[in-house]
């Protein structure tokens, strides 16, 4: 092989079904530099909610993401109640914080199931997966969807939990525990598994600092940073659970955070609805009349990491700019660190370790003539470009 | 000369050869499938996959080496389903084979992984190129464990280098497994099916989810279904030839049949399940696992026959 071939990991991922592109420089085996392009897929979100009401934008920010899809309308919910200085009755903070959390649980045992398939170890794949699916049969019985849940409005939520689905919901989650706990064992205590991911994709913590990469692939660092905790929102301030920190930041390091995390997750889950219970039944949400002129921020911790949605309104009933930021945006730009330097193969799994997401990451790609400095390739172009490709395969046939 | 023709392509070659890997290559399938709470595909799955396959356009790439590209699946089906012929004679008694044969079918068996990398070598495709480098690294790691292997087996066998002689010496003192040293030659000769059959741990050349495929990434239709044929003939090429070597032969004839097929249903049921409680080895990993264990293994087995053990 020459000094450096390209190996290219995409545009469409073989494993992730994401559209994303990754250069791999390599010299033989060892990759040397790496490229990453987005693009592929522009929605346009942040300006297509110019032109939506404040209650629409919820099912709009809901689809940024298929799997974490309650923690960018959590972080909206924040910016907006911060802008209509609006509290939230505690039993919805419950049901909210029950939402994030149970999603949590089915994001990380989404990730080991991928991170299972891509060491080929497909049996972890297929049992993690088969262990998420009662998580999901829970979003059913709470919000009534298993996925795009459609259960925050501003002031609170939508739907109640009703008396009847708690002891429901404990069971589930107590069958639940044991399942997991075995899968933990089986992924931990392999030597092989150890081969793969002990010392391998390092993030040092000055690392983590140097690119702001935040959640789980933080926490594997030893960075202690948690939004639930640092910037305290719905019900984490009143039940009680501790933020997971690991040293080493390889992706073993990365896989333990999340399993972890799991446990945390289910124990926050069980004393939110303990206190439901103790409780009675009361309101759901705060009616709020109209958005007053002004701005707000809002974050939430996703299952990757931390989620930042701006607000600027103008006293009618749009925004007038809505700014998102997820984390995978951040943790993207640590593989300069994480893959440079290792093989193919350890690249490619320290890809998979900071848990990308492609979708939320996506960007408004420009191409630009690298001559004159000149953009190319507009809106206008690609049609041009498109009708003339059209027009000499016609008169091709 | 017509019935050499026979032995090729209908009995105990390619039609018997391919049928029985094909089913052999369900079992591991449906086992698997079991294994991750799935229900598994139906018994003919795997003749279906390659009627479909025949039946869907191929595709050769531009830039590659067309003809080279295009024939070495065609070796690939030729070498699988010839060692396998040389394999199954003796082991069904049906010729008593030649003498050195053993070495012969050494050799065979190395052919299908050796058109598989000039196969990629040809397709001008950098991740195949990446592959066909992997695969080149693999054989280099497992072809002298698995020699060592066969030269122990001929030393137990009394210097005897004929498949139909071994059998027969297994026949009488009964199979070799049964001793110390043939328990570490078996473990030793597992692991290099192992990684012949390009199963996880050792599918580093075509791992699908780190180089989409490696070396089998620009083959499609026809030649690809060649590729699968090919697989398919190994499955039930090598676990015979762990059979014979050292699990005392098969027979093809009364109840023996029914042992016969349990011989080789157990080993490929042991393949399945290595290959579904472990993650992949990197390269260096899987080199260093067999220059380093396996050849210590094999040659302390060696040293044990040599004793007597």
């Amino acid at each position: 092989m020459t000094a450096k071939t390209i190996i290219p990991v995409g545009p469409y991922h073989p494993l992730q079904e994401e559209p994303e592109l990754f250069r791999l420089y390599c010299d033989g085996e060892m990759v040397t530099d790496i490229e990453w392009e987005t693009g592929y897929n522009h929605r346009g979100i942040e300006k297509i909610n110019e032109s939506k009401t404040f209650e629409q934008i919820f099912f709009v920010v809901e689809r940024i993401c298929g799997i974490c899809s309650t923690s960018h309308p959590f972080a909206y919910a924040n910016a907006m109640e911060e802008i209509a200085h609006v509290t939230v009755p505690d039993r919805a903070k419950y049901i909210r914080s029950i939402v994030a959390e149970l999603e949590r649980v089915h994001s990380h045992l989404l990730w080991v199931g991928l991170a299972g398939h891509f060491i080929g170890y497909n049996t972890v794949f297929m049992w993690a997966w088969k262990y998420r699916e009662p998580v999901l049969d829970l979003f059913e019985i709470i919000t009534g969807n298993r996925n795009s849940y459609a259960m925050f409005k501003i002031g609170g939520v939508r739907r109640d939990i009703e008396e009847k689905n708690f002891t429901t919901i404990l069971n589930i989650l107590d069958r639940l525990k044991p399942k997991v706990e075995m899968l933990m064992k089986a992924v931990v205590d392999d030597p092989v598994i150890h081969l793969r991911t002990k010392g391998i994709g390092v993030l040092t913590r000055q690392d983590i600092l140097d690119y702001c990469a935040v959640g789980p692939t933080a926490r594997a660092s030893g960075v202690d940073i948690d939004i639930r905790r640092d910037d305290p929102y719905a019900a984490y301030p009143l039940v009680d659970w501790k933020v997971i920190v690991q040293q080493e930041g390889d992706i073993f390091a990365k896989a333990v955070v999340r399993f972890l995390e799991i446990f945390e997750s289910i124990s926050i889950i069980e004393q939110c609805i303990t206190k439901m219970q103790k409780g009675k039944p009361a309101e759901i949400e705060t009616k709020v009349k109209d958005i007053p002129e002004g701005d707000g921020s809002g974050r939430s911790e996703a299952p990757r990491g931390e989620v930042f949605h701006y607000v600027r309104t103008d006293g009618s009933n749009s925004p007038v700019r809505h700014k998102i930021r997820a984390p995978s945006y951040v943790n993207v730009a640590t593989f300069k660190k994480s893959c440079v330097g290792q093989t193919i193969t350890d690249a490619t799994l320290a890809l998979a370790a900071v848990d990308p997401c492609y979708c939320c990451t996506e960007r408004m790609a420009y191409v630009y003539d690298a001559r004159s400095q000149k953009k190319v390739l507009d809106g206008a172009g690609l049609i041009r470009l498109s009708q003339e490709r059209t027009r000499t395969l016609k008169n091709k046939m | 000369m017509l019935r050499d023709i026979f032995y090729f392509l209908i009995f105990p070659g390619l039609l018997f050869a391919f049928a029985g890997g094909g089913f052999l290559s369900w079992f591991d399938r449906k086992v698997t499938a079991r294994l991750q709470f799935r229900v598994g595909p139906p018994l003919l799955q795997p003749f279906y996959d390659c009627i479909k396959l025949f039946g869907k356009e191929t595709i050769i790439p531009a830039d590659s080496a067309q003809g080279l590209f295009f024939l070495s699946p065609v070796f690939a089906v030729a070498g699988a389903v010839l060692s396998c012929v040389l394999i199954l004679l003796p082991a069904f008694g049906m010729t008593s084979g030649f003498a050195g044969d053993i070495i012969v079918v050494f050799y065979l068996l190395m052919i299908p992984s050796l058109s598989y990398i000039i196969g990629a070598i040809a397709s001008g495709n950098p991740l195949a190129g990446l592959g066909a480098s992997r695969e080149m690294k693999l054989i280099i790691g497992y072809e002298l464990s698995l020699l060592l292997v066969v030269a122990a087996v001929i030393m137990k066998a009394g210097h005897s280098l004929s498949l139909h002689e071994i059998i027969a010496i297994q026949q009488q003192q009964g199979a070799f497994i049964w001793s110390l040293s043939g328990i570490l030659l078996f473990i030793v000769a597992m692991m290099c099916v192992q990684a012949k059959l390009a199963f996880v741990p050792f599918d580093i050349a075509d791992a699908e989810t780190e180089i989409a495929g490696g070396i089998f990434i620009e083959y499609s239709g026809t030649i690809l279904a060649m590729v699968k044929i090919a697989k398919s003939v190994m499955l039930l090429a090598l676990p015979s030839f762990v059979a014979v070597l050292l699990l005392g032969g098969l027979y093809f004839y009364g109840i023996h049949i029914f042992w016969s097929i349990l011989k080789i249903l157990g080993v490929v049921l042991l393949i399945t399940l290595v290959r579904n409680t472990n993650p992949r080895l990197t390269t260096g990993q899987s080199m260093r696992f067999f220059f380093i264990w396996m050849n210590l293994i094999a040659v302390v087995a060696i040293v044990m026959t040599y004793i007597g053990w």
